[in-house]
């Protein structure tokens, strides 16, 4: 893991200039964020395809629906909570429904909002987004990952929902690493203890992997960027060569990896699986780092979860 | 419009409300009072304004429709089949289990359907971003859309209102089928979305007004449409929910409900008789 910290937002926003360089279809929608989700960058590069739909998110997937049927391919932008949550309906319905080919760029996903506080904060849209038929669910954990996964969103031909985050991550991937849509990614091997974390906990499970060996309790980490279609292999493997199964996620317990996973297990593997996620609870202000440790969601936690239940 | 291509019309349309009630009949529930008020609109545009071919129904270049409103579906369905684009066997099949036609539109399994609605407020906003997408890569086509007078109780409407002024989308015709009901009553009533041409004059279009049963005033109104001045284009028709029928004419309560099969046989007989006036002329 290099010391250098990006928040997943500003890959978005880069990649989204550098595909837009290399796919004339690309289009890109906003909703007044354009500085805060960084399609700036792209408007900034093609101002002729950037659409600024003004305070007004529904409208804005609707439009984003109806551009996508005559051939382009929309990247719609808004923070988590108002592009998968108040506009839930307009995604499932115009977009999901007729399995139309619309990218959802949500950045401001979970408790790393920060100050703004629990409005803003969305610990439920892996959940929303998950429950629609058809649609892909991706969640990068760093830099080098998010701007692979905005390039192999707008190659596979369907609904996307891509969730990045506003909060500085280490970045946990070499550039050699090669983003593969629905394969999730053993970063360290282990026989004893699974960590299955997805976006900014990815980076926490490692640290505690790092910890929990030096107690001598081997330590594999999966990294599942795509939480639908999920990697039913890599989890299935682990829940039968391991002891047990630790998710980490920054977002609800309801809904997300957590039930992802368990949804696999419980069909194909049984095995005791545990949560660190974000309890069933709404946030609240502070700066990101430290809400990451008043909601649990750090390496102690993990390593607490792993002793407890081992 | 000539008296030959309005005849014409006025005959496809009596065959549309005859596919129309019989559909609903046979599929014991549906929207009729909607579809019976949209379908003179509907007739003019598919067999007369649109650029159109039920055998290339993916055309690119082709002119678009969104029933915004879509629980009327059934007249877009009855359209699109007399005009070709499937059997017309289909229409018995209505709503019913492993049918082709849903109980709303379905751009994935349905030919000839533009957008998948049946979501009040939503249809306006992909027509946008359809009009948008010919404006951007140049393409001449028309996008049509037709909303209820109640469905625009929706703020998406209006969201979306804004979004085609702002874009200066003179490419995008919305339709406003005023026939002044909805489930719960009367519009003015249950809440108010009067004046509406003036409402849309505030958001920037050109607005027109119809009478939707008689095909010279759709037809001057829609050719008022081809001018294009940088503003979007909204005709306001008032128009008879119902229309055909008699027992179902300004009736709420055929909003949602079928009829039995007396009711089927008497509205059957009213539109067989306007379909033989017709004929002798």
């Amino acid at each position: 893991m290099s010391d250098v910290k990006i928040a997943t937002r500003e890959s978005y926003g880069n990649a989204l200039a550098e595909l837009g360089k290399v796919n004339p279809d690309v289009v890109v929608f906003d909703a007044d964020l354009a500085g805060a989700t960084k399609t700036g960058v792209f408007k900034k590069a093609f101002p002729e395809r950037h659409f600024d739909c003004g305070i007004a998110e529904s409208n804005m997937v609707g439009l984003a629906a109806g551009i996508a049927t005559t051939g382009k391919i929309p990247f719609v932008s808004s923070f988590a909570m108002f592009v998968a949550g108040r506009a839930f309906e307009q995604v499932r319905n115009s977009v999901g429904y007729p399995h139309l080919n619309v990218k959802i760029g949500a950045t401001h996903a979970g408790i790393s909002v920060g100050e703004d506080g629990a409005t803003h904060q969305c610990n439920e849209d892996i959940a929303l987004m998950r429950s629609i038929p058809g649609m892909v669910v991706i969640n990068p954990c760093d830099d080098i990952e998010a701007k692979q996964a905005v390039f192999a969103a707008a190659e596979y031909v369907g609904p996307v929902y891509l969730r990045f985050g506003r909060l500085a991550v280490p970045v946990v991937n070499g550039e050699d690493y090669k983003f593969e849509l629905g394969k999730g990614v053993t970063l360290k091997e282990g026989n004893k203890v699974t960590l299955i974390a997805t976006g900014l906990m990815v980076a926490r499970a490692l640290d505690a992997a790092k910890e929990l060996e030096e107690k001598g309790i081997s330590t594999r980490v999966i990294n599942i960027h795509t939480i639908k279609p999920i990697d039913k292999d890599i989890i299935i493997k682990a829940a039968k060569e391991t002891d047990l199964i630790v998710t980490c996620e920054e977002h609800s317990v309801i809904g997300g990896l957590f039930s992802a996973v368990t949804e696999v297990t419980s069909l194909e593997a049984p095995c005791k699986v545990v949560p660190v996620a974000v309890m069933d609870t709404f946030g609240k202000s502070g700066p990101a780092a430290e809400l990451l440790e008043v909601f649990n969601l750090n390496k102690e936690t993990i390593i607490e979860k792993v002793l407890e239940n081992i | 419009m000539d008296a030959k291509m309005k005849l014409a019309l006025e005959k496809v349309a009596v065959e549309v409300r005859k596919d129309i009630v019989t559909a609903v009949h046979s599929a014991k529930s549906g929207h009729p009072g909607g579809s019976l008020s949209l379908t003179d609109t509907l007739t003019y545009l598919y067999f007369y304004k649109m650029n159109v071919d039920p055998k290339n129904p993916q055309d690119p270049d082709r002119d678009r429709f969104v029933l915004s409103k879509g629980h009327t579906a059934p007249a877009l369905y009855s359209v699109l089949a007399e005009k070709g684009y499937f059997d017309k066997a289909e229409l018995l099949k209505l709503r019913k289990t492993g049918a082709m036609l849903q109980g709303h539109p379905d751009m994935k399994h349905i030919p000839g359907v533009d957008m998948t609605t049946g979501s009040l407020g939503q249809g306006i906003s992909t027509a946008v971003g359809m009009a948008l997408g010919g404006k951007i890569s140049g393409k001449g086509f028309t996008v049509y859309a037709a909303l209820g007078d109640g469905e625009i109780q929706e703020g998406q409407v209006w969201e979306a209102a804004m979004a085609a002024a702002h874009y200066k989308l003179d490419n995008l015709v919305a339709v406003i089928d005023n026939n002044g009901l909805q489930i719960d009553g009367n519009i003015a009533d249950v809440m108010s979305p009067y004046p509406i041409t003036d409402k849309f004059a505030a958001f920037g279009w050109n607005v027109v007004t119809a009478d939707a049963h008689d095909f010279d005033s759709i037809h001057a109104a829609f050719e008022k449409t081809n001018e294009k001045n940088g503003k979007p284009w909204v005709i306001v028709q008032k128009s008879v929910k119902g229309k055909g029928v008699s027992f179902m004419e300004d009736k709420a309560s055929w909003h949602g409900s079928a009829p039995n099969d007396e009711q089927y046989a008497q509205a059957m007989e009213e539109l067989n008789a306007i379909a033989k006036e017709l004929e002798a002329k």
